[in-house]
């Protein structure tokens, strides 16, 4: 066994810069550029107050995960857990002393930013998971022993954030952890199983949910049911889409969203008002950006030498590519309505930089790709 | 060491391959989401555009403006008033409650007409106007204006009602507007095409007859509105296009007259002129204010009108029947003289009454008029001279000629709705209608107009004309036509008209009524057979009025320019018993529901007639002291408007 060479310090800092992963840092400039405008839109062509924050954080958040970006990739292995921790105080926080909006107690309020714990809980349970089955090997993967952590570790957030009650989040939380496990080498029964579990329990936890998620549920399979209740969102997200055509309405120009028939327009369905502005193309360009965010992410998985950083940088494609499925399936109505951001484009500071977040560690796996962790 | 770089690669190589499965998975939905997309934003694209447009954009009609009526020279009789309104649109009101306290107070509205908008507010949409006084008062705008920057949402507007400038003159003809209620919706398209909340139509008379071509067609605002109805702004205001103007034969001068003659009596004026049919004036009396129904006329006023005892609802020219009485006399002499069943120089030696099968037919002169021929008949209006004559005619010839003159059939085709057919009796109706056959008795009493024959005051002026003229068909008009035939190409249409009924004489001495009727309005068709029996008629009529002993001699006018020739007529509303014939009542001494009613018939000038009239006053008392003098002041009116009309006549055809 020889001695590790450790990189880290043979690399100057120009050498780093070098090995940004520049196609990647495009993509994320580019949506974030798209976001800014689309966000200028929704406040009705003017610089108010969305547009303004959201591009003060675009530029404060990308800025630290430039400088993220530096931290080895050991250190992130090393506060992988801690991170967890971290988060889960916050989660627990929110619950007792929570900053309560609209029905949903989801915010802790720190000094200077209003924090979502639960959208930093996507991104902290696949670094806890990444580190977890950093070591292990497969077979002990699929022993019974060594599920119950990951699973208490898994079931913990969900509960809290769906107690919120935050439905949306907590699925993506349990997405989020479930592709750690799927990569991770848990034996494909488990899945079958939880899945048949899930399915004969579906009637049970549907007593559970609140009144208005049911309504959700059942207007989803049926938007017309009540057109101006429950079912509003959904038809008026497809007008909006719909009329966009090929070549959209015009930047600043989409009546949906200006003329406000387009609800939750800074967040959940701000790919409705770009698709409605800038149609077909538009939607496509989009999607595409983030395929190739998804695949350059992939990419860089494939060359990191250490499995943390191989897993980490797996899940978090596969996370980003469930974010915007889910919320562009949302709404285009293939999905119910919930709550979901598309990640970078929606309004929200927590759920950027959760996702900054985990391109900071994307990025030190390509920096640091050569180097493993003991 | 190597056993563990196995189960590394082992793992490196679980990992990989479970990836590989994801990427394919996420290049399964990413094209579906793509082909979604391509669903709903190519292929659905068109649908979900007009959603999109129905969402954004909102119309709002305006009200048409409507065309108006205008008389023969050109005034305006039915027109538009601007009016200042109060329009409100309560989603634009911050503050509706403190908004229509405000308002309640500065318009001093009582609590009914507050409780009366605020139902009207809840019953609509909150971005539609709620109008809260269709007609302040100039106190109350200005007032308004003065508080209005405290009173936010409130727009005080100009907008236009209807008016009838000499309110109750023309009622009967004009009719007048009030909103359209569920019916004219349902059975006017055009109505509901262009409907807007408030918009007033056409109720009866010609308001409603040319409803279509007065209503004209809405003005159009469309806005772009936010989701919760909020005006964002005017795309689009398209002038609404104004109902046609209607110019009527109508003189507002004679009309005026006609109205201050029948003042505090219930009765007609119809004047007409005997080539063209153009009605000058045409009036029942006693009217109404049609102005009252345009903002809803209220209960007391509409139970005023409704019960006053004098009926100014009905439009008696048109809809009131009376016996003719002896205005028929000349009618009957021609039908006779026509029909070879009489010569004029006949003599009947009237005793003052006629016996037969045991009844008794009384004279209107108890003394009787001694010995008579058929120009003094008619000039002393002698029954028992009619009562043979109609003996010799018999009703159903009578009936013939009755109805080429224009009665029992109605005059304007329908112009104004609810006008009566009359009743010109004969054999075959009787039977039909009654079941029973026709009595000999019945016969003398229709001569001389009572009985079962019933006429419409503007049916006698038709008559007066239509003998006035020569005796040629008219075609009476009450809107002026583009089309009008001139004056000259009447007269030599009737010329020629007369001239082939001679040749025709010998073919076949009568023509068949239901060709009259089936004739074009461009035919002045001769109703007669002999010129000289119509000739002869006229000239008693004039007896009638300007020879001494006629029954309205008291009435004549001798300066030449304003001569006219007559009839009177008396006819009675209840049978006259043996014992009120004794008692011989003066008229103020019977009730006024059994009076006679007074009627007059007459065209002039004489030497060179030109119009017709029919005057009726209901129980009047006898024509020749209560409906003649009417006449003669009409006439004077009539004949000093002449020129001016002329004049205005030929203006009218140089522009067309």
């Amino acid at each position: 066994m020889f001695q590790q060479t450790s990189y880290s310090e043979q690399l100057t800092f120009f050498q780093k810069l070098r090995s940004f992963d520049y196609i990647l840092l495009l993509c994320i400039i580019s949506i974030g550029v798209i976001s800014g405008f689309s966000m200028y839109s929704t406040d009705g062509g003017e610089l108010l107050y969305h547009s303004k924050s959201h591009i003060i954080r675009l530029v404060i958040f990308f800025t630290m995960m430039i400088c993220f970006s530096f931290f080895s990739i050991k250190f992130w292995h090393s506060v992988g857990y801690l991170f967890y921790v971290l988060v889960l105080g916050l989660l627990i926080m929110a619950s007792l002393y929570g900053v309560s909006a609209s029905g949903s107690q989801r915010w802790v309020s720190l000094y200077f930013i209003n924090l979502q714990p639960s959208e930093l809980m996507k991104i902290a349970i696949i670094i806890f998971y990444a580190k977890f089955y950093h070591r292990m090997q497969i077979s002990h993967v699929n022993n019974f022993k060594n599920l119950l952590i990951p699973s208490a570790i898994l079931i913990l957030p969900i509960l809290l954030v769906a107690s919120q009650p935050d439905l949306g989040t907590a699925i993506l939380i349990a997405l989020s952890g479930l592709v750690v496990l799927w990569l991770a080498g848990l034996h494909i029964r488990y899945f079958v199983y939880s899945s048949l579990a899930l399915i004969i329990s579906m009637p049970f936890i549907v007593s559970f949910l609140e009144p208005y998620q049911k309504l959700r549920v059942l207007t989803f399979f049926n938007p017309e049911r009540d057109p101006l209740g429950a079912g509003y969102q959904i038809i008026q997200s497809k007008i909006a889409v719909g009329s966009g055509g090929l070549t959209g309405k015009g930047f600043l120009k989409g009546t949906q969203s200006y003329l406000e028939f387009l609800p939750e327009k800074h967040t959940d369905f701000i790919f409705t008002l770009f698709s409605e502005e800038h149609g077909f193309t538009g939607s496509v360009i989009i999607l595409l950006i983030y395929a190739i965010m998804v695949f350059r992410i992939t990419r860089i998985g494939t060359i990191a030498r250490s499995s943390f950083a191989k897993l980490f940088c797996y899940s978090f494609a596969s996370a980003i590519f469930i974010y915007v499925s889910i919320n562009m399936s949302m709404v285009l109505g293939l999905l119910p309505i919930v709550g979901s951001p598309l990640p970078i484009m929606s309004y929200g500071g927590s759920s950027l930089l959760a996702t900054m977040i985990g391109f900071s560690v994307v990025m030190s796996s390509k920096i640091y790709h050569r180097q493993s962790i003991s | 060491m190597f056993d563990s770089s196995d189960t590394a690669f082992k793992k490196l190589n679980t990992i990989n391959r479970r990836m590989f499965i994801l990427s394919a998975a996420k290049a399964v939905v990413f094209t579906g989401i793509i082909a979604r997309l391509f669903s709903l934003q190519i292929n659905e694209n068109k649908k979900y555009l007009t959603l999109s447009d129905k969402n954004r954009l909102r119309e709002w009609r305006l009200p048409p403006v409507r065309g108006e009526f205008l008389d023969y020279f050109g005034n305006v009789i039915a027109g538009n008033l601007k009016v200042y309104q109060l329009h409100v649109v309560p989603e634009q009101v911050e503050n509706f409650k403190y908004l229509m306290l405000r308002l309640k107070d500065i318009l001093e509205l009582d609590d009914k007409e507050f409780l009366e908008i605020i139902k009207k507010k809840n019953s609509q949409k909150p971005w539609e106007t709620l109008i809260i006084s269709e007609n302040l008062s100039w106190d109350q705008f200005s007032k308004i204006n003065f508080f209005l920057h405290e009173l936010g949402g409130a727009k005080p507007v100009l907008s236009v009602a209807r008016n009838y400038p000499f309110n109750k003159t023309f009622t009967h003809v004009l009719g007048y507007v009030a909103q359209a209620s569920e019916n004219d919706l349902i059975n006017n398209e055009i109505i509901k095409k262009n409907h807007v909340p408030g918009l007033r139509v056409g109720k009866i008379g010609l308001e409603k007859t040319f409803e279509n071509d007065l209503l004209g067609t809405n003005g159009v605002q469309r806005y772009e509105v936010n989701a919760y109805g909020k005006r964002i702004n005017q795309l689009d205001h398209k002038e609404g296009e104004k109902g046609k103007n209607i110019k009527l034969t109508l003189d507002t001068e004679v009309q005026k007259f006609s109205n201050e003659l029948l003042a505090e009596k219930s009765g007609s004026i119809s004047v007409m002129d005997i080539y063209t049919g153009e009605i000058i004036a045409m009036h029942s009396s006693p009217s109404f204010d049609p102005n009252l129904f345009f903002y809803g006329i209220s209960t007391k006023n509409w139970k005023e009108i409704r019960e006053n005892p004098l009926k100014p609802l009905l439009n008696k020219t048109v809809s009131g029947l009376y016996s003719p009485g002896s205005t028929i006399k000349p009618l009957v002499a021609l039908s006779a003289l026509e029909n070879d069943v009489i010569s004029p120089t006949q003599k009947v030696y009237c005793t003052g009454k006629m016996e037969m099968y045991g009844h008794t037919y009384h004279c209107w002169k108890e003394k009787g008029h001694k010995s008579m021929d058929l120009r003094s008949a008619i000039k002393q209006s002698c029954d028992v001279y009619f009562y043979e004559t109609a003996r010799k005619l018999g009703v159903d010839r009578l009936n013939l000629t009755a109805l080429k003159f224009g009665l029992g059939h109605t005059v304007l085709k329908g112009t104004l709705a609810n006008e009566k057919k009359g009743l010109v009796p004969s054999t075959k109706w009787k039977k039909n209608n009654l079941g029973v056959g026709w009595v000999l008795g019945e016969t003398l009493i229709t001569g001389i107009g009572q009985g079962y024959i019933q006429t419409t005051p503007l049916q006698l002026c038709l008559m007066t004309a239509q003998l006035a003229n020569g005796g040629f068909k008219i075609y009476p008009r009450i809107t002026v036509d583009k089309d009008q035939e001139s004056l000259e190409s009447i007269k030599y249409k009737m010329v020629q008209g007369a001239f082939k009924e001679k040749e025709k004489l010998y073919a076949s001495p009568l023509r068949k009524v239901e060709e009259f009727l089936k004739m074009g309005t461009n035919e002045y068709h001769p109703l007669f057979r002999n010129p000289e029996n119509v000739k002869f008629v006229l000239e008693a009529m004039f007896g009638s009025t300007n020879e001494f002993m006629g029954t309205s001699y008291k009435s004549r006018i001798e300066d030449p320019k304003y001569q006219f020739a007559g009839k009177t007529g008396t006819s009675q509303v209840k049978r006259i018993t043996e014992e009120a014939r004794e008692l011989d009542l003066d008229i103020s001494e019977i009730p006024y529901e059994e009076r006679d009613h007074a009627l007059y018939i007459a065209f002039g000038p004489y030497k060179n007639p030109r119009y017709a009239l029919s005057v009726i006053i209901e129980h009047g008392g006898t024509g020749s002291s209560a409906a003649a003098p009417i006449a003669k002041k009409l006439f004077k009116l009539i004949i000093d408007r002449h020129e001016l009309r002329e004049k205005i006549k030929n203006k009218n055809s140089i522009k067309t």
